[in-house]
């Protein structure tokens, strides 16, 4: 399953991140998920409530997610426009030499720690 | 509290591995090449053509599957050393499984392939540790797949083109699909090839021999 892959890394990250910086609990975690990356947003924190046990500077942390718009390039007229709404096909041109710019990605963008 | 910006990516532990590994598969003068598609692409077939089309050189094979080991017995029965890692419902191999297949195999090999879980989008999105990453495009999944996948071929050092004894039977457009590819990664190298006939399947080995003299030198 695709989550539970992120997670680990996710928990194996932060874990790393908090010897590091010498942070003894974490709080808050903002992580940036595209709209098109594949990641189920409840399936997720689920994951994440079950595997922050493991470590000891996760174990009060919450999870929360913001969403980042999926973008698409179309090669026939050079144009961007939203994934979501119009999908492969370029809504200007109508053409289908398409591909994804941005949407897809999974970022930590900020924590809350002591 | 305070907060702290990251701007990381949640694999950022994962990446941190993979260049581990690839210094100490520097320092051995292996190479270790990840091979990626989707199931049924031709992964085994094509790795058990060049174990017999290069007898002179020691080729091991890791064989990730989520449960299955056919695909490693397949490739001792021509000889070569093979591992079966599963991947405990993983969709990908990480630098962490990766590098302990690699302590558990103890191959002294020149060339080491890792048969990647085969789906064209997890695997593109963790770094192995990987010297070189190799993917394959079989004819019958058609030519639109870099459009679909972006990411994957943007990623590669090589992409070979399977299958191409099926392109009657197939609407694959090769050179459609190579201009589409080299939009994505002006830099890869594409090899169309057939594991059955053979074609094509001399450039790839030269490309593969010409990578393992540049491994093991500077
Ligand atoms: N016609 C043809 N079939 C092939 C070729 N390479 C692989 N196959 C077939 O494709 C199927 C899947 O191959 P396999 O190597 O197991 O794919 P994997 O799942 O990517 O490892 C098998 O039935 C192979 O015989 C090829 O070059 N030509
Ligand atoms: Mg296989
Ligand atoms: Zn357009």
């Amino acid at each position: 399953m695709h989550e539970m892959g992120i997670v680990l890394h996710l928990a194996k990250t932060l874990d790393e991140t908090a010897a590091t910086e010498h942070l003894t609990a974490i709080g808050k975690v903002v992580l940036q998920v595209g709209e098109v990356s594949g990641i189920m947003t409840d399936l997720f924190t689920d994951c994440w409530d079950y595997f922050k046990g493991r470590h000891a500077v996760l174990k009060n942390s919450t999870l929360v997610i913001e969403q980042i718009p999926a973008v698409t390039y179309c090669d026939n007229c050079k144009g961007t426009y939203a994934t979501v709404k119009y999908g492969k096909e370029c809504p200007y041109c109508h053409s289908g030499e398409t591909w994804l710019l941005k949407g897809n990605e999974c970022i930590i963008k900020e924590i809350e720690a002591e | 509290m305070k907060v702290i910006q990251l701007g990381a990516s949640v694999t950022a532990s994962n990446e941190k591995d993979a260049e581990r590994l690839r210094a100490k598969m520097k320092a051995g003068g292996t190479l270790l090449i990840n091979v990626m598609s989707s199931a049924g692409a031709g992964k085994t077939t094509l790795l058990s053509r060049i174990i017999r089309d290069m007898p002179h050189t020691s080729i091991a094979v890791m064989e990730a599957d989520i449960e299955s080991d056919v695909d490693a017995v397949r490739i001792e029965s021509l000889g070569a050393k093979a591992i079966q890692v599963h991947t405990g419902g993983m969709c990908h191999m990480d630098a962490g499984m990766t590098a302990a297949a690699v302590e558990a195999m103890d191959a002294n090999a020149d060339l080491i392939f890792l048969e990647n879980v085969g789906n064209l989008i997890c695997p593109a999105e963790y770094d192995t540790g990987a010297g070189k990453n190799l993917m394959i495009l079989s004819v019958p999944e058609g030519d639109d797949k870099p459009l679909k996948y972006p990411l994957m071929f943007g990623k590669s050092d090589a992409l070979v083109i399977s299958k191409l004894d099926a392109l009657p039977y197939f609407t694959f457009d090769v050179q459609r699909c190579i201009a589409r590819v080299k939009k994505l990664n002006a830099d890869i190298k594409i090899f169309p090839v057939s594991a059955k006939t053979g074609e094509g399947m001399q450039a790839l080995e030269d490309w593969l021999c010409e990578r393992m003299a540049e491994w093991q030198q500077s």
